[in-house]
C-alpha cells in the first residue's frame, strides 16, 4: 500500500504546486478552484491508504514484496458475483431518469420503477448471494 | 449467485502451465451459466463485459466513420448539396461525439482495460464486478440516447463536440436533440467514472503475490493512471453538464451573458475535462502498443521504469495544460499553458525512443498487429508534432479552427485507431481462442495506413491556406478542392479498410483457426492462462519475478538485462 | 479611448509587455537571425509570410518550428526506420535476442535533449507571443461586432459604419503602415475573427472585449472568414480587410462622415438592412439551407 498512496500523494502534491503558481501568476479563479479540486483527489485516496498502511503496521503484503511466492497468497481472495440482472435494469432506469429531462416528467414513472426494483433485487441478491 | 474464490497456486507437476508457446491445451474448466443473449444481460465476469465494450464500441466507430465517410463526401465540392447546412452541423457534432465520447474512450479503457487488466494482473476479475456491468449498461444506454437524437424532429445536436456556450444555450440550440446529447453524457460519464473507481481499485487490491507496482505490465500501468483522471475529469465534465441543462430549462445563467454568467466559464470545464480525456484516450493506446513492441521484438520493454515514470508525469501534468485549447479567447494566461503544452512533448518523446529502443536490437517479426504499431509509430509521430506547433500561441492564432487542427487531431486519433488495431490483432486470439487471418489483416493495415496519410496530409495544407472547420461548403474558394478531394480519396481508403476488418471477423470466425494459449510467445501473465480463460481466469500462476512473469516461465534462460548487467548476461547465455 | 468597455477579462500577463518589447525584438532578431540571413532560401511550409508585422514575426516562428521540426523528427523518423528495417526477424530463425531493458545513459539522453529543444521552442514562442499580444497606442480604432451571421464595422468617432451578412459580406477598410486598434465582441455566440493573411484569429465573444493591434505593411483586399462554429450559416460568414493608403483611408473615412444616410445600427440576431460598401457576393449555392 506504500508506493499506491505515494502515487497518490505525488499527484496531489503535484497538482498543488502547479494550482499555487498558477494563481498567483493568472488570479483565474475557475481553474485555480479546479486545480485545488484535484488536489483533495489526490491528498484523500493517498491519505486513506497511508491510513492503512500505518494501521497494518506498516506490513508489505504479499502483492507488494518482489520476493513473495505464489503460494503465499493461498486462501480466499474474496466472493465474486457470477450473474447479476439488476445491473441492467437500474441503468434502464437511469436511462428513463435522465429521458425524463429530455421529453417530460411522465418518464420518472417508469424510472423509479426500474430503478426502485434494481435496488430491491440488488439487496435481496446480495443477501442469498452471502458475503458480496 | 456467487463464487467464492481461492487464490491459484502453481502446480509444480510438469503437465501444467504452457511450457510450449506454440502447443495450447484446454483447462477444460468450463463454466456453468447462462449463455447468449442472458449472458450480455447478466454476466459480471471481466471478460464477457470487456467483450462486450469492445464489440459495442468498434459498432460506435463503424456509425461514426459512416458519419465522416458523409461528410468527406460533401466536402468534394465547393458547394456540394449532397446534404443542408443543418444536416451537415448535425453529421459533424455526432462524428465528434461518437468518436470521442462512444468510440475511443470505452474501447480504451473499458474494453480491452476490462479484459486484460484482471488477467495481466493475476487477479480472478474486476474488484467490483457488478458495478462493472452497470457502467457497460449505463454506456449502452447513453450511447442509444445520443444516436436517438436523428430521430427527433429537430434533429441531433448541432453545436459540435465541444458544445461551446452560448452556441449551446436554449436560444441558439432549441430542440431535444441536444437535450438528448446533455443527458446522454451523463449516462457515459457515470459509466466512465465507475470504470475508472474498477480499474484503480482493482490494480491497487487484486494483484497476485509478487506482482508488485513495478512490475505490472505498461498497459495496466497506463490503465492506472488513465483511471485516476478518469476519476478527475469526468466528474467535472458531468458537473458542467448539469450546469448546462439547468440554464437551457431551469433558466439560470451560468452560461448566459443577460443574466450575469460567464460563456467562458463552460470552456474552462469542458477542457479541465477534456485534456485529460485526451491522455485517458491514447494512454490505454500506448500501453497497447508498448506490449506489441515488446512481443514482436522478442525483447523485454526498453526502459520500462522510465516508461512508468514518463507515464506518470503525462498525468500530473496534463491537467495543467487545459486552455492550449483557448488560446485565441484572448482570456488565458498564453505562457503557462504554452510551457505546460510543451514540456508535456517531453514524456511523451521519451515513450517514443523507448518504442524504437524496444525494437532495436531484436528480432522484429512483421506480423498484422506489430505493422499496425509501426503505423500507429509513424502517424503519432506526426500527430505529436504538429500538437507541438499548437503549444506555441502565435501558431495556434493562425491554425486555431483550421483544418490545420483538423488534421492535427485526426493523425492523432488514426494513431490511436492503428494502435488499436495493432490491440485486437494481438489480443484476438487470447479473447476468443482462434486466429484472425493475417492476410486480411496486412490489406486492412495497407489501407489504413495510407488511407491516413492521404486523410491527413491534404488537411494539413489547405488549413494553412485559411480553411476554417465545419464549413458545410466553400463556394469562394474552389482553389480548396483539390486537397479537399484527396482528403475525402484518403477517408475512402480508410473506409475500405474497415470493411477488410469486418471480413475478417466474419473469415475467423468461420475458419476458426485454434489460436492456443500462447500464439505469439508473449510475456505478460494473460498468455499464461488458456484462451480463452477459464472462469475466474487461472488455475494456476507461475512464479512472478519480473514484469514479464510467462516469458521467464517460457525462457528460464533469457531474463532482462540491464546497462552492464554482466552477471545475469553470463547466466543467460 | 473607445466607447466599448476595457477588456477586464483579459489577464495581466498579455498586458504587461510593451515594457520588455525592445529587448524582446533584439532577442527576437538574434534567435531569427539565421533565418533572416537565408531570407527566401527557407521555404515557407504552406504558411502565409503575412501582411502585418507581427504576422512576419509569426511566419519566421512558423518556419523555425518546421525547421525544428525536421531536424527532431527526421532523426526520430531515421531511427524508427532502422530499428523496423534492419532488425526485421529472418525466416525461420527461432533465436532470442539479447535481452537487453535498461541502458541509464541513452535514456537521460532523450530526456534531456527534448527538454532543450522545447526550452527553445518556448524562448522563441514567448518573445513572438510579446509582440503578437502588444498594445501600442493606435493611430485608428475600429469596432468589430460579430453577429449571426455578419460582421459589422464601426470607426469611433466618425459616422462610418460597415454592415454585412452571408449574402452580401462586408468589408473592414484599414489604412497600411499604421497602428490599428480592433475591439472585437459578439452580440451573440462565439464567432472566430479569422484573417489568413494576418496569421491571425481571436475569438468574438459576447459580454466581453477583445482588444488587439494591427500594423498592415501591405495593401490589397484580402479574404476573411468566421472560423468558429456560429450556427446554421457558419460556412458563409465572410468578410474581406481593405488595407488601403492612410490618404485613402481619411478620403474614404471623410466620404462616409459626409454622407447624410442615416445608420441604423443592427440589433443583435436583426435583421441587416444596410449595404453600403461594395461587398462580395457569396456564391449562392443552397437552395437547401434552411431547414
Ligand atoms: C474514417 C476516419 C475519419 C474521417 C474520414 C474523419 C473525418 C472528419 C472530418 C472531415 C472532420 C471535420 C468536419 C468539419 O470540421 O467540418 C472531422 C471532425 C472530427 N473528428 Fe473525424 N474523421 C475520422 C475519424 C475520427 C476518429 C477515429 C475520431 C476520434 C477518435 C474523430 C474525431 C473527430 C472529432 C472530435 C471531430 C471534431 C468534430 C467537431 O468539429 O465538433 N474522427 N472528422
Ligand atoms: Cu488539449
Ligand atoms: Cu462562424
Amino acid at each position: 500500500m506504500k508506493k499506491e498512496s505515494i502515487l497518490f500523494l505525488f499527484l496531489g502534491v503535484f497538482w498543488g504546486l502547479m494550482g499555487v503558481v498558477y494563481w498567483f501568476w493568472s488570479r483565474d479563479v475557475t481553474g485555480a478552484v479546479m486545480l485545488a479540486g484535484s488536489v483533495f483527489l489526490g491528498l484523500i485516496p493517498g491519505l486513506y491508504l497511508y491510513y492503512w498502511y500505518r494501521r497494518s503496521g506498516y506490513h508489505l503484503r504479499a502483492e507488494d514484496r518482489p520476493d513473495a511466492s505464489i503460494e503465499e497468497g493461498a486462501g480466499v481472495i474474496d466472493a465474486f458475483p457470477d450473474n447479476s440482472i439488476w445491473p441492467m435494469i437500474f441503468a434502464i432506469g437511469c436511462m428513463f431518469g435522465v429521458l425524463a429531462l429530455v421529453f417530460g416528467t411522465w418518464l420518472a414513472i417508469p424510472a423509479i420503477a426500474f430503478g426502485l426494483s434494481a435496488m430491491i433485487g440488488f439487496t435481496a441478491e446480495s443477501r442469498r448471494g452471502g458475503n458480496i | 449467485m456467487t463464487d467464492v474464490i481461492d487464490r491459484p497456486v502453481n502446480l509444480d507437476s510438469d503437465d501444467q502451465g504452457p511450457v510450449n508457446p506454440d502447443h495450447g491445451h484446454d483447462h477444460g474448466h468450463d463454466h456453468h451459466g447462462p449463455s447468449g443473449l442472458v449472458k450480455w444481460m447478466t454476466s459480471t465476469d471481466h471478460k464477457v463485459i470487456g467483450i462486450s465494450y469492445t464489440v459495442t464500441s468498434l459498432t460506435m466507430m463503424i456509425i461514426g466513420g459512416a458519419f465522416a465517410e458523409i461528410i468527406r463526401a460533401q466536402l468534394v465540392s465547393p458547394t456540394s448539396t449532397l446534404v443542408s447546412f443543418a444536416q451537415y452541423n448535425e453529421l459533424f457534432t455526432m462524428h465528434g461525439s461518437v468518436m470521442i465520447y462512444l468510440f475511443v474512450g470505452p474501447f480504451a479503457f473499458a474494453g480491452l482495460a476490462n479484459y486484460l487488466v484482471p488477467l495481466q494482473i493475476g487477479a480472478p476479475d474486476m474488484a467490483f464486478p457488478r458495478l462493472n456491468l452497470l457502467s457497460y449498461w449505463l454506456y449502452l444506454s447513453g450511447s442509444l440516447v445520443m444516436l436517438s437524437g436523428f430521430l427527433t424532429s429537430g434533429g441531433a445536436a448541432n453545436f459540435g463536440w465541444v458544445g461551446y456556450a452560448p452556441l449551446s444555450n436554449v436560444t441558439a440550440s432549441p430542440g431535444s436533440g441536444a437535450d438528448l446529447w446533455i443527458v446522454a453524457l451523463m449516462l457515459t460519464g457515470f459509466s466512465a467514472i465507475f470504470s475508472g473507481v474498477n480499474l484503480v481499485a482493482t490494480i491497487f487490491y487484486l494483484r497476485a503475490p509478487g506482482m508488485t507496482l513495478f512490475r505490472m505490465p505498461i498497459f495496466t500501468w497506463n490503465m492506472l493512471i488513465t483511471g485516476i483522471l478518469i476519476l478527475l475529469a469526468f466528474p467535472i465534465l458531468t458537473g458542467g453538464l448539469v450546469m448546462l441543462y439547468c440554464d437551457r430549462h431551469f433558466g439560470t445563467h451560468i452560461f448566459t451573458v443577460s443574466g450575469g454568467g460567464v460563456p467562458l466559464l463552460w470552456q474552462h470545464i469542458f477542457w479541465f475535462w477534456g485534456h485529460p480525456e485526451v491522455y485517458i484516450l491514447a494512454l490505454p493506446m500506448f500501453g497497447m502498443v508498448t506490449e506489441v513492441f515488446a512481443v514482436f521484438s522478442k525483447k523485454p520493454i526498453f526502459g520500462y521504469r522510465g516508461m512508468v515514470f514518463a507515464t506518470i508525469s503525462i498525468g500530473a501534468l496534463s491537467l495543467g495544460v487545459w486552455a492550449h485549447h483557448m488560446f485565441t479567447t484572448g482570456a488565458v494566461l498564453l505562457p503557462f499553458f504554452s510551457a505546460m503544452s510543451l514540456l508535456i512533448a517531453v514524456p511523451t518523446g521519451i515513450k517514443m525512443f523507448n518504442w524504437i529502443g524496444t525494437m532495436w536490437g531484436g528480432k522484429v517479426t512483421y506480423s498484422t498487429s506489430m505493422l499496425m504499431a509501426m503505423g500507429f509509430l509513424f502517424t503519432f509521430l506526426v500527430g505529436g508534432i504538429t500538437g507541438i506547433y499548437l503549444a506555441s500561441p502565435p501558431i495556434d492564432f493562425f491554425t486555431h479552427d483550421t483544418y490545420f487542427v483538423v488534421a492535427h487531431f485526426h493523425s492523432v486519433v488514426m494513431a490511436l485507431v492503428l494502435g488499436a488495431m495493432s490491440a485486437i490483432f494481438l489480443w484476438f486470439p487470447k479473447m476468443s481462442g482462434i486466429m484472425l487471418n493475417e492476410r486480411l489483416g496486412k490489406f486492412q493495415f495497407w489501407f489504413l495506413f495510407i488511407g491516413t496519410q492521404v486523410f491527413t496530409f491534404p488537411m494539413y495544407l489547405v488549413g494553412l491556406k485559411g480553411m476554417p472547420r465545419r464549413m458545410a461548403v466553400y463556394p469562394n474558394n474552389p482553389s480548396w478542392q483539390s486537397l479537399n478531394q484527396w482528403a475525402s480519396v484518403g477517408a475512402l481508403l480508410i473506409g475500405i479498410s474497415m470493411v477488410f476488418f469486418i471480413v475478417n471477423a466474419l473469415y475467423s470466425f468461420k475458419k476458426r483457426v485454434p489460436a492456443g494459449d500462447n500464439p505469439w510467445d508473449a510475456q505478460t501473465l494473460e498468455w499464461y492462462t488458456s484462451s480463452p480463460p477459464p472462469a475466474h481466469n487461472f488455475v494456476s500462476l507461475p512464479p512472478i519475478h519480473s514484469e514479464r512473469p510467462t516469458w521467464d516461465y517460457n525462457h528460464p534462460d533469457h531474463l532482462s538485462l540491464g546497462h552492464g548487467d554482466k552477471e545475469k548476461a553470463k547466466a543467460g547465455s | 479611448m473607445s466607447s466599448l468597455p476595457p477588456s477586464s477579462d483579459s489577464l495581466s500577463a498579455e498586458q504587461a509587455l510593451p515594457a520588455t518589447k525592445n529587448k524582446s525584438k533584439k532577442l527576437l532578431l538574434v534567435l531569427l537571425a539565421p533565418l533572416a540571413l537565408a531570407g527566401c532560401q527557407v521555404p515557407s511550409f504552406g504558411g502565409y509570410k503575412g501582411v502585418t508585422k507581427t504576422a512576419n514575426s509569426t511566419f519566421h516562428l512558423w518556419q523555425g518550428f518546421n525547421l525544428a521540426a525536421i531536424v527532431v523528427g527526421g532523426i526520430t523518423l531515421a531511427v524508427m526506420a532502422w530499428a523496423i528495417f534492419a532488425y526485421r526477424a529472418k525466416k525461420g530463425d527461432g533465436s532470442i535476442p539479447k535481452q537487453t531493458q535498461y541502458h541509464i545513459p541513452l535514456e537521460v539522453t532523450y530526456t534531456v535533449i527534448p527538454i532543450l529543444v522545447v526550452v527553445g521552442l518556448f524562448v522563441a514562442t514567448v518573445v513572438v507571443e510579446n509582440q503578437v499580444v502588444a498594445d501600442p497606442t493606435p493611430s485608428a480604432t475600429i469596432n468589430v461586432t460579430a453577429f449571426q451571421w455578419g460582421w459589422k464595422f464601426t470607426y469611433p468617432g466618425t459616422k462610418a459604419v460597415v454592415v454585412g451578412q452571408t449574402t452580401a459580406s462586408p468589408i473592414m477598410v484599414m489604412p497600411v503602415n499604421q497602428d490599428v486598434r480592433i475591439n472585437l465582441v459578439s452580440s451573440d455566440v462565439i464567432h472566430g475573427f479569422y484573417i489568413p493573411e494576418f496569421n491571425f484569429s481571436r475569438f468574438a465573444q459576447p459580454g466581453m472585449v477583445n482588444t488587439f493591434t494591427f500594423h498592415a505593411n501591405k495593401t490589397g483586399l484580402y479574404s476573411a472568414q468566421c472560423s468558429q462554429l456560429c450556427g446554421l450559416y457558419h460556412s458563409l460568414m465572410y468578410f474581406r480587410v481593405d488595407v488601403v493608403s492612410p490618404s485613402q483611408y481619411q478620403a474614404w473615412i471623410s466620404s462616409k462622415n459626409a454622407s447624410t444616410s442615416a445608420r441604423t445600427a443592427i440589433a443583435a440576431n436583426g435583421a441587416i438592412v444596410i449595404q453600403d460598401n461594395p461587398g462580395i457576393p457569396v456564391i449562392p449555392s443552397h437552395s437547401n439551407g434552411a431547414q
